[in-house]
């Protein structure tokens, strides 16, 4: 084991204030340390020294929770592909790194404090219509319905999101449709997402662009900072998708219309 | 028939709706600078075959057909332009504090200045109007640019094109103007197939591929006529 010395340059911010980037010398960290103890190390001699310690989000420190966020350097996550911060490890820099540590930027993604973001604009998203509303019931009736192996191998890729933002925060635009389009595109995959698919992925598109996001510029960020590694071919079919309950919208009108009229 | 159009509005504000709209245009776009690229090179014919295809294009349709097309080609720029100019600003709006430190992993440098190249050629399409259209400040409508061709009075496209870049500031502009068309389209041909829904797995590559190999051939072949004019003094 080795320890490090590094030069961090932490955002500090509180709420509906401006913020501005704090020096922070971080000595004789183990090299073996994750990205988040290395933080906790720091926050230690912050409290120890009378001084605020960094705020930042955790929560399963096993790379499957979606909380641990920070953009590293520049890139969400850190520099390591297809890996959240919390599985991130001080190995992967050298003894003087200056390291850059910046919340997830989106104006969609207020800072709370420091590191800390809100990212419940994804909640209202998923609200709007990233569900099934038909009861599945017990196992048996879910099992009813089959389901190709190759089709619920993509809706299973795509359901691999952890919703941690970084998609967001990675897209020159703060666009969100990486998350958007794997979330709406697992159920449109599916025959239990059929019924509903136009509905919800005009009300997850709506919805996405009332959040104050920006627009998609086809520039695959977000496909590089992704720990899950989401394909963009997810945002293809969004867009397709978007495009046909659009004109189904505009021409026909709405499903339970068409079927309420004598 | 008003709910469609509030429907049709709707698709309008939203941001797939317009991209589609931008992506639609696009291509209108990226066929018209082809033909206008292969009906150009005619000038390498000699001066019969670009004038004779100058006269066809200015008579179509008993004179309509270049109208229609000026009409279409306006109504595309237009809707690309402007909703390409809300987009970008909604896209600035989305993150207003920067990061301190910026980085890239796998954007191309054209895809992020496609704002940038694209008003440059929106500026470089006003003076190419000017210069071989509306043919103001220089002398290409007066009688001195007219020839007989086949018995009747026809417009010399081809000493109009030979003097026009003859002066070197306007070739250099030109191509300064080809070099950033290239780089736009080099993003935009391949980003086409993606906001349309039509991108696989297995044709994404191939799409990316064919948007290079079409951006360097409208540079290459657009170039070729100021260079061959200025530097190597063809029709001179």
């Amino acid at each position: 084991m080795s320890l490090l010395n590094l030069q961090l340059k932490v955002w500090r911010q509180n709420q509906g204030q401006p913020g501005h980037f704090q020096e922070i010398q971080a000595r004789g960290i183990p090299d073996h340390a994750s990205f988040l103890e290395m933080m906790d190390i720091v926050n230690e001699r912050l409290i120890k020294d009378g001084s605020d310690p960094v705020a930042f989000d955790h929560d399963c420190r096993e790379g499957i929770c979606g909380m641990c966020s920070m953009t590293i350097n520049g890139i969400p996550h850190g520099p390591e592909k297809a890996t959240t911060t919390c599985q991130l490890h001080m190995r992967k820099f050298r003894d003087g790194d200056t390291i850059w540590i910046e919340p997830f930027r989106a104006r969609a993604f207020p800072v709370i404090k420091d590191l800390i973001v809100d990212r419940g604009a994804f909640d209202r998203i998923q609200q709007a219509g990233g569900y099934v509303t038909v009861r599945t019931g017990a196992a048996p009736d879910a099992n009813s319905i089959l389901v190709g192996k190759e089709v619920a191998d993509a809706a299973m890729d795509a359901a691999a999101c952890i919703g941690c933002g970084a998609c967001v925060a990675a897209c020159k635009n703060a666009s969100a449709m990486l998350f958007v389009s794997a979330k709406a595109g697992q159920l449109n995959s599916l025959p239990q997402g059929q019924p509903e698919k136009d509905r919800r992925t005009l009300g997850m598109v709506r919805q996405m662009d009332k959040e104050g996001f920006g627009n998609c510029t086809n520039q695959y960020e977000c496909e590089a900072a992704c720990p899950k590694e989401i394909s963009v071919r997810w945002i293809t079919k969004m867009n397709r998708d978007y495009a046909i309950a659009s004109a189904k919208e505009a021409f026909v009108g709405t499903t339970e219309r068409t079927e309420g009229g004598e | 028939m008003s709910a469609v159009f509030d429907s049709l509005s709707r698709f309008y504000a939203s941001s797939i709706g317009k991209k589609i709209l931008v992506a639609l245009t696009g291509a209108a776009l990226v066929v018209f600078v082809l033909g206008h690229m292969i009906g150009n090179l005619l000038v390498f014919a000699g001066p019969d075959a670009i004038n004779e295809y100058g006269h066809l294009l200015q008579t179509a349709l008993h004179g309509g057909g270049v109208w229609i097309a000026r009409l279409g080609l306006l109504a595309a720029v237009g809707i690309h332009i402007i909703a390409t100019i809300q987009l970008t600003r909604q896209n600035r709006a989305a993150r207003l504090d920067r990061y301190g430190k910026e980085a890239s992993q796998v954007s191309s440098k054209s895809s992020r200045t496609m704002i940038w190249s694209g008003l440059t050629i929106l500026a470089f399409i006003i003076y190419h109007l000017l210069h071989f259209t509306v043919r103001v400040g220089n002398e290409y409508n007066s009688a001195a640019y007219k020839t007989t061709l086949h018995g009747e009075e026809v417009h010399n496209v081809y000493k109009m094109v030979i003097d026009g870049f003859s002066w070197a500031p306007a070739s250099i502009f030109y191509v300064i103007a080809m070099l950033l068309l290239s780089s736009h389209l080099s993003h935009g041909v391949s980003s086409l197939f993606q906001t349309l829904g039509l991108a696989t797995h297995r044709t994404e590559p191939l799409f990316k591929k064919l948007g290079h190999a079409f951006a360097l051939l409208i540079v290459v072949g657009n170039c070729s006529i100021p260079l061959a004019i200025l530097v190597f003094g063809y029709g001179r």
